[in-house]
């Protein structure tokens, strides 16, 4: 199991940009960490998701 | 009459203690964008004791800036890092404040935060957060990033919080309230999440860091 945003989520063995494409996320605007590390968007697409990893994707709003 | 640089010092140590007083006044932080959120946090930063400031902004201050920025009516026209300069000197008078009067971009935060402690994102436009916090987190190991995400509009001050995300990453803000939905943006909870980010810098400058 994966947690994504502290939901457990059933998406190992795909890669993060293949797992961003089934959400709304607009890449512009997001940061994201698997078990507390960045990944860099040049890594999306090599990144694959593994059992047990612990996702947070932060989608920044405007304002400031 | 302006206290002296001593007295100033004293003062501060009166109230935090000389150990953290001293930490304070030898840390750099570097705020990036001088909005609401910027602006705010390099108040608060000056008043509690930080010694060093990298400031920066392209910006003019304008007329529509006044309802939550930390400027005032007589510095429409100014650039916003120059003004803010003027204000923190007028408020602390020893701190050393640097100002960069730029656009940032993945080209030049390196350059504008490699002295930096920790670094503020208090940008207005949602991919500038992203990219700064991508870049921070990516490329420079040791540095520490507190951003802010959700701070618009009339909600509750009590749905603003601040989220330790990884090791160098701390996230402020309700995280949904976008400026964008045309609910605008407030001076109290602009304040309130500039706040946050503030105390967050200050915490991590003591060593008071969250688990």
């Amino acid at each position: 199991m994966v947690r994504v945003n502290g939901k457990e989520t059933d998406i190992c063995g795909i890669s993060v940009a293949d797992y961003l494409k089934t959400t709304s996320y607009d890449l512009r605007f997001i940061a994201l960490e698997i078990n507390e590390k960045i990944v860099p968007k040049s890594q999306y697409k090599e990144t694959i998701i593994e059992d047990g990893d612990r996702i947070e994707i932060v989608s920044f709003v405007g304002g400031g | 009459m302006i206290p002296s640089k001593t007295e100033m010092q004293k003062a501060l140590s009166c109230r935090v203690g000389e150990d953290i007083a001293s930490r304070l006044n030898g840390s750099k932080v570097a705020v990036l964008g001088l909005g609401g959120l910027g602006s705010n946090v390099c108040i608060a930063l000056a008043r509690a004791g930080v010694g060093h400031l990298i400031i920066c902004d392209f910006d003019k201050v304008d007329i529509t800036n006044l309802n939550r920025q930390q400027y005032k009516a007589s510095q429409i026209g100014m650039k916003k890092t120059d003004a803010l300069k003027e204000n923190l000197l007028e408020i602390a008078p020893y701190i050393d404040v640097i100002t960069v009067d730029k656009k940032v971009s993945e080209e030049n935060i390196y350059e504008i935060c490699k002295d930096a402690d920790v670094i503020c994102e208090a940008f207005d436009k949602a991919d500038n957060k992203a990219m700064l916090v991508n870049f921070v987190l990516e490329k420079m190991p040791g540095k520490y990033i507190v951003s802010a995400s959700g701070l618009a509009g009339f909600g509750s001050m009590n749905e603003i919080r601040t989220r330790k995300m990884s090791d160098r990453f701390y996230l402020c803000g309700d995280l949904v309230s976008d400026v964008n939905d045309g609910i605008g943006l407030v001076s109290a909870r602009v304040m309130g999440c500039a706040s946050h980010e503030a105390q967050t810098i200050l915490r991590i400058l003591t060593g008071e860091e969250d688990e």
